[in-house]
């Protein structure tokens, strides 16, 4: 690939999706995208490039750029996270939603649906605490692809092994041939949606809790802080943000500050987020 | 360091296991059957048991079984590792006192991902 090429495809990618490739990255871009070539019957990445640069390329470079992207989810990664969530989040929103009985939870890079669906089966385990709630769950993802696959609920006995406890296998997933489907009640519990987090952030509501899990680590940091500003502005100030365990929003945004002992744990910090300052998120000024 | 007894009738599945747990700081012992098992926890009883199923002799439900009602045999924390992947022998394993369940085949990933969940790690 020419180093012109290369830099056209680092272009696309990045201001289609914030990814970031760097200069490194060429053996990547390479085993990823011939692939993509060779499915739209062109002989190389050249052929593709240049079919790229002409018109009507749209439904083709939306096919590069989720070929880019790493989709790698596991059921409870990290733990940590869904600990806090039992432990912390929903005790505290329990008391402060007791009048609504609504939450709203935001798994804004949802990939093949791990994340939600872990979500899911946490908040299914909790019984009757939760009974008479709405809870919703909404798992948005750029890719298609992936939330195809989410959907569907269908993972391999690999996936199944990682992160998911045996109890919860036998409880919440049908044997399908080699696989394993999860339950038609836990997969109603998740609606999924294809949202590109470049994109405006209006029209997604108000969330109590956010899960922005192990994607900003691919952006640059001017692309982070403008995420996780948005993402402030429709968090709750009683609310929540979790991120993924090499991210934080130290030294990047004061929207939201580490919550003491809760590693990957963070809040709105009062006064920039959530309901007070919404008309100013609105107006465009912070 | 903790202690892993490695219970399988194939050499080749227990020299795998051992790599994995000694890379995750256990001491292994080995047993070929449930009977060399049982005999292996009398002696001295492990920390975590991975275990086979279909073995000659003794199998690993067999075992197990004996394990959970000899005196300090429900310390031990057992993860089952075979190739029967149904719901209903991971449902009976369950039932006779396992923590957690492998389905073969397995990697490093998969036998560190169970060991913590069983606190183990
Ligand atoms: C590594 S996965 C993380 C999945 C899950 N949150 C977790 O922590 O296991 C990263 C996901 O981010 C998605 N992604 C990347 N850029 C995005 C963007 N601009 N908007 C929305 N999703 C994006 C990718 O498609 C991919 O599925």
């Amino acid at each position: 690939m020419t180093p012109l090429d290369y830099d056209f495809l680092r272009k696309l990618v990045k201001q289609r999706s914030g990814l970031v490739l760097s200069a490194d990255k060429q053996y990547l871009v390479e085993s990823r995208l011939l692939p993509v070539a060779r499915k739209a019957g062109l002989a190389g990445l050249s052929e593709l490039v240049q079919q790229l640069r002409g018109a009507n390329a749209q439904a083709l470079a939306v096919e590069v750029v989720e070929a880019m992207m790493t989709n790698e989810s596991f059921f409870f990664r990290d733990r940590l996270p869904f600990e806090h969530f039992r432990n912390t989040i929903m005790p505290s929103l329990m008391v402060a939603r007791a009048a609504q009985r609504r939450i709203r939870i935001w798994c804004a890079a949802a990939s093949t649906g791990q994340e939600p669906y872990s979500l899911a089966m946490c908040l299914k385990e909790m019984g009757p605490l939760v009974a008479g709630w709405r809870i919703d769950i909404l798992a948005t993802d750029i890719s298609n692809e992936v939330l195809e696959k989410a959907k569907a609920g269908i993972y391999s006995q690999f996936e199944v092994q990682r992160g998911l406890p045996i109890q919860m296998l036998i409880r919440h997933f049908a044997q399908l041939g080699e696989t394993w489907q999860i339950s038609p009640e836990i997969r109603a519990m998740v609606q999924y949606k294809p949202f590109n987090l470049l994109n405006d952030f209006a029209g997604l509501g108000m969330f109590d809790v956010v899960f922005c899990r192990n994607v900003l680590i691919y952006f640059d940091q001017q692309t982070k802080v403008g995420v996780l500003d948005r993402i402030a502005r429709l968090v709750d100030r009683d609310g929540y943000l979790l991120l993924g365990a090499a991210e934080t929003v130290v030294g990047l945004t004061d929207s939201f500050r580490p919550v003491a002992d809760r590693r990957g744990l963070y809040a709105p910090n009062a006064g920039v987020c959530g309901a007070a300052p919404r008309l100013a998120a609105i107006a465009g000024g912070r | 360091m903790k202690t892993c007894l490695v219970v399988d009738d194939s050499s080749v599945i227990r020299k795998v296991a051992r790599r994995i747990l000694e890379g995750l700081e256990f001491e292994i012992a080995e047993a070929e059957d449930g009977e060399q098992a049982l005999e292996a926890c009398r002696s001295r009883m492990p920390d975590a048991v991975l275990l086979d199923w279909n073995m000659p002799k003794m199998d690993g439900y067999e075992f197990l079984r004996s394990l959970r009602r000899m005196p300090g045999g429900d310390a031990p924390k057992v993860v089952f590792c075979t190739t029967e992947n149904d719901v209903a022998h991971i449902a009976r394993a369950l039932h006779a006192g396992a923590n957690e369940y492998i389905m073969k085949p397995f990697d490093k990933e998969i036998v560190e991902a169970k060991f913590q969940e069983v606190g183990l790690l």
